[in-house]
């Protein structure tokens, strides 16, 4: 399962830079949605994978070693919920470029000066 | 629970803004109020923690450890005492330099907005609540530096959301791998573990990340480019306040993480800072040098000066860092002020282009001085609050035996006064070209009334710099001596 998510964050992570890189900005925007998923995969994983176990149980004060720790789920959520702001935001914003410049090119974003 | 109210109040204002937003004139009115309450509620907090010692406070009464802390020491005290004055004189300016349209569609609220990110990410004391508080202060710069979306702000902006998301990102993945290896994300009972462990030196991987998310935001070398493409793009009351604030956030941040969590391998780190102050001083102000729009030529001076900042957290001395807080507060002040004074300047001749203007100081004198005080405080003349800025940073750096950094500061205060110069010699003492956008532009009374408060503030600064240094060497004393705030927090 490490393995495996491990492997998952780092093509996220690859496919995420490919995006970023180029040249038409919806593009980008996926890119930025591909690194903000790897990253809250990386935080999942980081803080520890416990399989099977419960988060809370009531009574069993002594056994608290075997169980899962929530919070790090707790982070999770809250980066998601803000990654979803942020991107509606640049979606917003782009989409906005796309209807003032009618291009997508990012060579349109250096000014003529 | 005075401490909750930086946070609360601003949040409070926000809502009442957002639902008037069409009643212009309550709008500007209820802000400048509110505004002004705030910095006498952060005044209040910085005499409690100066006479009293560090504050703490635990939302929720859930202890230390578990629940999220918030903590006041004298440094995040003047951070936020500066940041609201700042607010204060954005708010008179704002009404007379910014088109309606653009005022009511939300500026007001969206600017309490951001002062409750800032001051959030100035009392917090946990990591993750830390990066909220950036959030918050980001996604309200998003739609400011946005606000109108003029295809010139669409591209600044798309630039400016991009590279903070993609920072913010670095900073989530520091988080999670910090609390995979400490377990907790309070920031002091974090630092306390660390001094216990040996050998930690892994913990280092988290912390480059961590350093890595906080120099884009406040634009150090291999990362500014984000800052000059974009500050120059929403009108300058925005860019003002920006200036005044957002990169001061990332800085006061490094200075809060060096202090706490950079145990092990210290002499690396200070290194580390050290050439990357060098080079963030050096090169911001020689590519201000080649600029001839003057939103530009400040805006490379932001990055410049934030490498004075970073020299003294790198000194780490509390001469050094007293000096640091000091030059933060004056920067914070001037670097506003300087902003402000190219507002009035566009308002005069409806240009921010040097090759259009001229003869300003002929023309009005008084805009000339209100420039001149702000900038030759950048420079660090004498009376005026950069000299003691830059004398406490020079003789921190000397004290610490930091030679070449010393040198570096000294040549670069050269470079500073250069290029503040071309400003001065070009918009105001050159003839007016041929070719002019306008040649008697109204400068309206609140603009200016604003722009003179704050030249104002800054030679008070000066003038009042004994009491303020003695303030700022108990923060830094608070800085260099992490042990205060961690009991304070921890209650031992």
């Amino acid at each position: 399962m490490l393995v495996l998510l491990a492997v998952l964050i780092g093509v996220l992570y690859g496919s995420a830079v490919y995006l970023l890189l180029r040249r038409n900005i919806f593009k980008l925007i996926l890119g930025l949605i591909f690194l903000g998923h790897a990253t809250n995969l990386l935080l999942f994983v980081a803080s520890g994978l416990t399989s099977g176990k419960p988060a809370f149980l009531r009574g069993l004060e002594d056994e608290t070693i075997g169980m899962s720790d929530p919070l790090p789920q707790a982070l999770i959520l809250t980066a998601i919920v803000i990654g979803l702001g942020v991107t509606a935001f640049a979606l917003t914003l782009v989409y906005r470029f796309y209807k003032v410049t009618k291009t997508v090119d990012f060579d349109e974003l250096s000014e003529n000066e | 629970m005075i401490l909750v109210l930086p946070i609360i109040l601003p949040l409070l204002f926000m809502v009442v803004l957002m639902f008037t937003r069409r009643w212009l004139l309550f709008q500007q009115t209820f802000s400048l109020l509110g505004s002004i309450v705030l910095t006498f509620t952060s005044f209040l907090i910085l005499l409690d923690v100066y006479q009293n010692g560090i504050m703490s406070l635990q939302p929720g009464s859930w202890e230390a450890p578990f629940g999220i802390t918030l903590v006041a020491d004298t440094f995040s005290a003047l951070m936020m005492v500066t940041t609201s004055f700042v607010s204060i004189v954005v708010m008179i300016f704002s009404p007379g330099f910014i088109d309606k349209e653009r005022q009511t569609a939300g500026y007001y609220p969206l600017v309490f907005g951001l002062l409750m990110g800032v001051n959030g990410a100035f009392i917090t004391g946990d990591i993750f609540n830390l990066y909220v508080w950036y959030e918050v202060m980001l996604t309200s710069s998003f739609v400011l530096i946005a606000l109108g979306g003029s295809p010139e702000q669409l591209r600044g902006s798309i630039k400016y959301v991009t590279i903070n998301f993609v920072a913010s990102l670095f900073f989530v993945g520091a988080i999670g791998i910090l609390y995979g290896q400490a377990g907790t994300l309070n920031m002091a009972d974090l630092a306390a573990k660390m001094r216990m462990w040996e050998g930690g030196n892994y913990i280092n991987g988290a912390l480059m990340l961590f350093f890595i998310a906080f120099s884009v935001k406040s634009a150090l070398v291999p990362f500014f480019f984000w800052l000059p493409a974009s500050y120059h793009t929403p009108p300058i009351a925005i860019t003002a306040l920006f200036a005044g604030t957002l990169t001061k956030v990332g800085v006061y941040t490094m200075f809060r993480f060096y202090s706490l969590f950079i145990v092990f391998d210290q002499q690396f780190w200070q290194m580390f800072i050290l050439i990357l102050a060098g080079l963030t001083m050096f090169i911001g102000v020689l590519m201000a040098a080649s600029q001839f729009d003057i939103r530009k030529i400040l805006s490379f001076h932001i990055i410049s000066q934030v490498g004075y900042m970073i020299m003294g957290l790198g000194i780490f001395t509390v001469t050094g860092i007293a000096g640091a807080i000091y030059f933060t507060i004056h920067n914070m002040l001037s670097k506003t002020n300087t902003f402000l004074a190219g507002g009035l300047v566009y308002q005069r001749s409806g240009s921010y282009d040097l090759k259009y203007l001229g003869g300003l100081y002929k023309a009005s004198p008084f805009l000339a001085l209100l420039f001149f005080i702000p900038a030759m405080s950048l420079a660090g003349i004498p009376p005026l609050p950069g000299f003691f800025g830059k004398f406490f940073l020079i003789k921190g750096g000397f004290e610490a035996q930091q030679y070449f950094i010393t040198a570096v500061a000294i040549l670069t205060g050269l470079f500073t006064l250069f290029s503040m110069v071309k400003i001065w010699n070009e918009a105001y003492w050159k003839k007016e070209p041929e070719e002019v956008k306008q040649r008697d532009g109204k400068v309206h009374p609140s603009t200016f009334f604003a722009t003179a408060l704050l030249a104002v503030a800054v030679i008070l600064l000066g003038v009042f710099a004994g009491p303020v240094i003695e303030v700022c060497l108990d923060a830094g004393q608070q800085i260099v001596n992490p042990e205060m705030y961690i009991n304070a927090v921890l209650g031992r």
